[in-house]
């Protein structure tokens, strides 16, 4: 990779300011995003800024009916945080699936939130739970946050610095991986909550994370694995590959979904 | 000391002796050496599928911070193209197209990956940075990035030595008795297919160092390498002229080849060379991203064959028309893999009387391909085996009777098939037999019946295959176009006190030849493994060898080591006699003693050992002293390992994911030394069939990019895609090497493929399918189901 | 040039670093600890895992820099100061778990990080799924299978190494 400065502030304060201040700095904490990339000389950084020395971003706390997630919170943690497992055990057997024990043991939800990468899994769940980002300046619908393929409403030096998520009646996510890279080729989150019956889908949209609008009105209507089934997705928004075609992903967030509400229950 | 625990030698699963090192970070691999004074190198390589290099501007990169050098193909020009180790020749007689494969590239690139200049900096992020300001003025060439492409009439030329972007058009057999069976044939089944292109991907990605001595003019060359003696000839004779005294080439711990890692390749040369002109050892190291792009791929052939029964299901005749991608350039060994590898392999284990094959091999702007694992013989196989599935079908006879019914039978050995080669033993019965009761393949509607009780389809594949191995001999390789010998040698020191220091011309690189040769020495002279010691990979300690691949090492190299055994013995019967004062033709030798016949009288290893270094009373007029001998090891034929491999899957029709269920090999490898390792290497050969039957293929878009370039988009098969693979061995012993062996390295990936799409076909059944390519992967089998259900 | 200070195996040591140094660099080439790979470029392989503060980690993808103070451990510290093997060492070599050995120092820190978050022992099934970060090209994952298995027992002492040898 190309050298850069290193920084670790050790306040969310002198972090947003170097990142403000460099348009060329990159955040990083778990970097199992970013580091691939920069090994990979994709990404030409200025500075790479250490989140993981600011305390305020860690921890996961359950507040009334709000599951309050720290953006430092690495995936092996949301899998086994007791108060994730009883509130939305669907979101921590979902962390539980994200890339392999090394990524979980490194990875955090806020770096994958604030990536969007197509096909990270947390974007979908986000989208379904109906959650919350708060970031270093204001807090951030996920409808609001998630703004297609690696696009988010983040400004510069604005940080993620946790996830606010409504406890759901029911949730349930099923996907399927690309077989060689291991990410989501196309994955369903569902959940009955607060905000209704939504639908999130990672991996298969052409724009990336989005809802599946006709995929809620069905579940409303009957909350079965049956009523997703029948629900034909657009191939014309779907993104084809080597790997699966668009029609096939189209195919499979269909039977994703069905299996999400499965183990949804 | 000379008093040997059985449960060391042929036939015991001893634990490795490599292991330890392995296990505790001791391993010794080349990216591990590094030599005081060292430069690192960075390859820049073309992003060309096909171009023209119009200048190359590096004063830039010259300045930047820790450059040493930059070469270019212009600094290379006196040296030698990259030489091809076979010359096939054309149907015609003529050689075949043999064009230059230069180190660096001189005026063109013709793959994407191409090394076009080379960097030597302190250190190797240095070397990259600069790399980067080094400006290449290309113009882009159309690219054939296909056979089709490249055959057809007005395609983009490659080479100007190779008209048409053809390297040679060859064949095999007789074509007029081959019309004759088909025009007497009940039916004629036609099948096509592509074998998929692979990229090996041992898990170490090749490395090498350079090291030049300005004060004796003696070059080293560290390199991953599966036969570091090889190198130093094809190296030294064609490239860099450099005699073989004056060069030594290393090959450590070496972390898996397959066949990639026999090449000699244009990196091992840069690193050679540039050390001599920058004065430094100079270390060049892939990352993964450059394996794929420059490692030699494996298969890749476009297949038609058609096959003529009789009435009764019996093979009339084959006939096999082929297309082999070579690649931009021939590898080192590309063209023999689907001629005499392949077309000699199309018997199998049948009776077939008559068999046609001809073989086009094309360039391509693509990465070179060569031998990966099995090398053409699993394409042979897996064309074979398919059709034998589709055949069976077509005719309406049961799959497993046809093959039987078709089986070369048990006393028919020496069996001289119509492609050239002589079996020497097998029992396919046997082999099959086996196989069909260890997968129950009597109880398998039940559980097919049972999957779709759940929803799934259930398949179970077989094939029955061989395969020839331990290549040889050079007489008739040589014929045939080798432009090297194939023989193996083998020393054997005993030393004064009796511990034994192997050398040996092969080369271990996980195949565990540390353990299993000194379990040879073991139960031949009795002496504990743990006192012997084999040394590999190191031209300056081995005479001489051609290392390991295509499963020679026990066939080939444990035969001159036994035959270098056979000296130690006889010597040893001459120094006993005297000690005894005994006459030689009464010593006998058993593991470890001599002992004069009928008497108690006896003198172990060691004590001859030791008169022999020792030689005050010691017959000095008659033998020399010391205890060494070395044996050069030429086999007469070919080894003929085969078996029987059965695949059960199970696919969940929602997603099309095939899920491996169970997998069977029983295999005839000849005599086993060490059941452990054999299990071993069987499991790895076929989870790299299995790879290549459901997740794997090397994809290039009609530009000539490499779109599976990384791992990312490049299959490995992980542990959930693989389930447990029980292993059998029935064993027919090899009739012309002294130790019986056949050989195990490749079973696994030959066998296994045609036995796990066989396996998916019978899945699908139900849809119509006839045949599916590999690989098998979710999407294809999720449109397979979707277009039957559309048509239902 | 940046300055980490990290302990190694039970071996503190500080050492100057460029920020784009990856841990696994500063093991390899600046500590001579080579029993950590390298085996591909995005971080799919884990020939290069190491424990850090327990956790297995990949050390090609993370800086030095990150690792200020952290505490990791090679499978050169695996083994007892008297040469003794950890069980998941003398299991892949009973087990026959390795060939060309290159995966093989990944694979077995892999390993002890999936027993240790698996206290009550694994299925195959969990096994096999919890290698997913680490590929073997030699071995087919059949006898890795097997060894962790039996090494699960032994770190978890529902079987003795003595019962184990005495199979």
């Amino acid at each position: 990779m190309y050298d850069f400065a290193y920084h670790k502030p050790s306040s969310l304060a002198d972090a947003a300011k170097i990142l403000a201040a460099d348009p060329d700095a990159r955040a990083i904490s778990g970097g199992m995003t970013l580091l691939p990339a920069l090994k990979l000389r994709l990404n030409k950084p200025t500075a790479v800024v250490d989140l993981s020395g600011i305390s305020e971003l860690r921890g996961v706390k359950r507040d009334g009916n709000t599951i309050v997630i720290g953006a430092l919170t690495k995936h092996y943690e949301v899998a086994t945080s007791a108060d994730i497992k009883a509130a939305i055990p669907a979101l921590a057997w979902m962390a539980s699936t994200i890339g392999d024990t090394q990524v979980r043991n490194r990875g955090t939800m806020g770096g994958s939130v604030a990536n969007n990468d197509p096909s990270a899994d947390y974007p979908a769940a986000l989208l379904a739970l109906g959650a919350t980002i708060q970031t270093s300046k204001r807090k951030i619908s996920a409808d609001d946050f998630f703004q297609g393929m690696f696009a988010t409403a983040l400004e510069a030096g604005e940080i993620v610095t946790a996830i606010h998520i409504p406890v759901p009646e029911k949730a349930g996510y099923a996907k399927m991986k690309n077989p060689a890279s291991r990410y989501s080729m196309a994955g369903v989150f569902v959940a009955k909550g607060p905000a209704g019956v939504r639908v999130g889908v990672n991996g298969a949209g052409a724009n990336g994370a989005f809802r599946a609008s006709e995929m809620e009105k069905a579940l409303g209507a009957n909350w079965s694995p049956d009523a997703v089934a029948g629900v034909k997705m657009d191939a014309g928004m779907m993104n084809g590959d080597i790997h699966g075609s668009a029609e096939y992903r189209a195919h499979l967030v269909s039977v994703m979904a069905k299996r999400a509400v499965a183990n949804a229950g | 000391m000379n008093v040997v625990a059985p449960f060391e030698g042929i036939g015991a699963s001893v634990r490795r002796k490599e292991d330890l090192r392995f296990l505790s970070g001791r391993g010794h691999y080349t990216d591990d050496i590094n030599r005081p004074g060292q430069a690192h190198a960075y390859i820049l390589r073309s992003p060309h599928a096909h171009a023209a290099i119009n200048a190359i501007e590096t004063a830039a990169a010259q300045a930047m911070p820790g450059v040493v050098a930059i070469f270019t193909g212009a600094d290379l020009a006196a040296i030698g193209g990259l030489p091809c180790g076979w010359q096939i020749h054309n149907k015609d007689g003529s050689p075949m197209a043999e064009p230059k494969h230069p180190v660096l590239a001189e005026g063109k690139v013709r793959h994407v990956g191409d090394p076009v200049a080379v960097v030597i900096a302190e250190t190797r992020q240095q070397a990259r940075d600069a790399a980067e300001a080094i400006a290449v003025d290309y113009t882009p060439l159309p690219a054939v990035a296909t056979m089709q492409a490249a055959l057809a009439p007005g395609a983009a030329q490659m080479h100007e030595a190779a008209p048409g972007n053809l390297c040679y058009d060859w064949h095999i057999g007789d074509k007029a008795v081959l019309d004759a069976a088909f025009a007497k044939a009940h039916k004629v089944v036609t099948f096509e297919t592509t074998n998929n292109r692979l990229v090996p991907n041992a898990m170490e990605p090749r490395a090498a160092v350079g090291d030049f001595d300005p004060q004796s003019g003696d070059y080293t060359l560290y390199t991953t390498s599966q036969n570091p003696h090889v190198i130093r000839l094809l190296m030294g004779a064609f490239v860099l002229n450099i005699p073989e005294s004056k060069l030594r080439v290393v090959a450590p711990d070496v972390g898996g080849g397959f066949g990639s890692k026999i090449y000699h390749y244009a990196e091992e040369a840069i690193v050679t060379w540039a050390a001599g002109r920058v004065k430094r050892p100079v270390k060049w190291t892939a990352d993964r991203t450059e394996s794929f792009m420059s490692d030699a791929h494996g298969r890749d052939h476009v297949s038609k064959a058609e096959l003529a029964v009789d009435k009764d299901g019996k093979i009339l005749g084959l006939k096999v028309h082929t297309y082999a991608n070579m690649g931009a350039y021939l590898s080192t060994f590309a063209p023999c893999v689907p001629t005499y590898l392949y077309a000699t392999l199309l018997a199998g284990v049948y009776t077939t009387p008559v068999i046609y094959a001809e073989v086009k091999a094309v360039f391509t702007n693509t990465v070179p391909v060569d031998a990966y694992r099995g090398a053409g013989r699993p394409e042979a196989t897996y064309l074979l085996e398919r059709l034998m599935d589709v055949a069976a079908a077509e005719i309406g006879m049961d799959r497993v009777e046809f093959r039987r019914k078709n089986f070369i039978p048990v006393d028919a050995f020496p069996y001289q098939t119509p492609v050239a080669l002589q079996y020497d033993s097998g029992n396919y019965f046997a082999t099959l037999d086996a196989a069909l009761e260890a997968a129950d393949w009597k109880g398998f509607e039940a559980r097919r019946a049972a999957a779709k009780a759940k929803g799934k389809l259930r398949g179970i594949g077989i094939s029955t295959y061989l395969e020839a191995c331990g290549i040889a001999p050079s007489a008739v390789v040589g014929s045939l176009g080798a432009r090297a010998g194939l023989y193996e040698v083998g020393t054997i020191r005993v030393h004064p006190t009796g511990s034994v220091t192997v050398l040996t011309g092969t080369h271990s690189h996980g195949q565990g030849h540390e353990t299993t040769l000194a379990q040879l020495v073991a139960d031949r002279l009795g002496v504990p493994i743990a006192n012997v010691d084999i040394v590999h990979g190191d031209t300056a300690k081995v005479p001489f060898g051609m290392g390991t691949y295509g499963s020679r090492s026990l066939a080939v190299g444990g035969s001159a080591m036994f035959k270098a055994m056979d000296k130690i013995i006889a010597k040893g019967k001459r120094i006993a006699a005297h000690l005894m004062e005994a006459s030689v033709e009464d010593v006998e030798f058993d593991r470890g003693t001599f002992r004069v016949a009928g008497t108690d009288k006896t003198k172990t290893l060691t004590d001859i050992s030791l008169a022999a270094y020792v030689p005050h009373n010691y017959p000095i007029e008659e033998i020399e002293p010391g205890l060494e001998e070395t044996a050069f090891y030429d086999p007469k034929n070919f080894t003929y390992p085969g078996g029987c491999h059965i695949a059960e899957v199970e696919i969940d029709t929602e997603t099309g994911k095939v899920s491996m269920v169970n997998f069977t090999a029983v295999d005839d490898v000849g005599r086993v030394i060490n059941p452990m390792i054999v299990e071993g290497q069987v499991q790895g050969g076929v989870a790299q069939g299995i790879g290549q039957a459901l997740l794997e293929s090397a994809v290039y878009d009609a530009d000539g990019q490499l779109i599976s370039g990384s791992m990312m988009d490049y299959t490995m098969p992980r542990a959930d895609d693989l389930a447990p693979v029980s292993v059998a061995t029935h064993t027919t012993l090899c009739t012309h090497n002294p130790l019986g062996v056949k050989g195990c390295g490749e079973v696994g990936a030959i066998g296994s493929p045609p036995a796990v799409i066989n396996a998916v076909v019978d899945a699908l059944k139900e849809y119509g399918v006839k045949h599916i390519e590999m690989p098998a992967t979710p999407a294809k089998i999720w449109n397979i189901i979707n277009g039957g259900r559309k048509a239902a | 040039m940046p300055q980490v200070t990290l302990t190694v195996n039970g071996t503190k040591h500080t050492v100057e670093v460029e920020a784009r140094t990856l841990l696994v660099e500063l093991l390899r080439e600046q500590l001579r600890l080579t029993g950590t790979h390298v085996g591909c470029d995005t971080s799919q392989c884990g020939a290069c895992v190491v424990h850090m503060g327990g956790d297995s980690i990949k050390a090609c993808t993370i800086l030095a820099v990150q690792c200020e103070g952290a505490d990791v451990t090679t499978i050169e510290g695996l083994a007892k100061a008297d040469g003794t093997l950890h069980p998941m060492q003398e299991a892949f070599r009973e087990y026959h778990a390795l060939q060309c050995g290159f995966c093989t120092p990944g694979m077995v820190m892999s390993a002890i990080d999936l027993v240790n978050k698996h206290p009550n022992g694994l299925t195959e099934q969990e096994i096999r799924e919890g290698l997913e970060g680490n590929i073997c090209r030699c071995t087919g994952y059949h006898n890795i299978v097997k060894a962790i298995a039996a090494a699960a027992d032994v770190m978890q002492g529902r079987r003795s190494e003595l019962a184990r040898a005495a199979e």
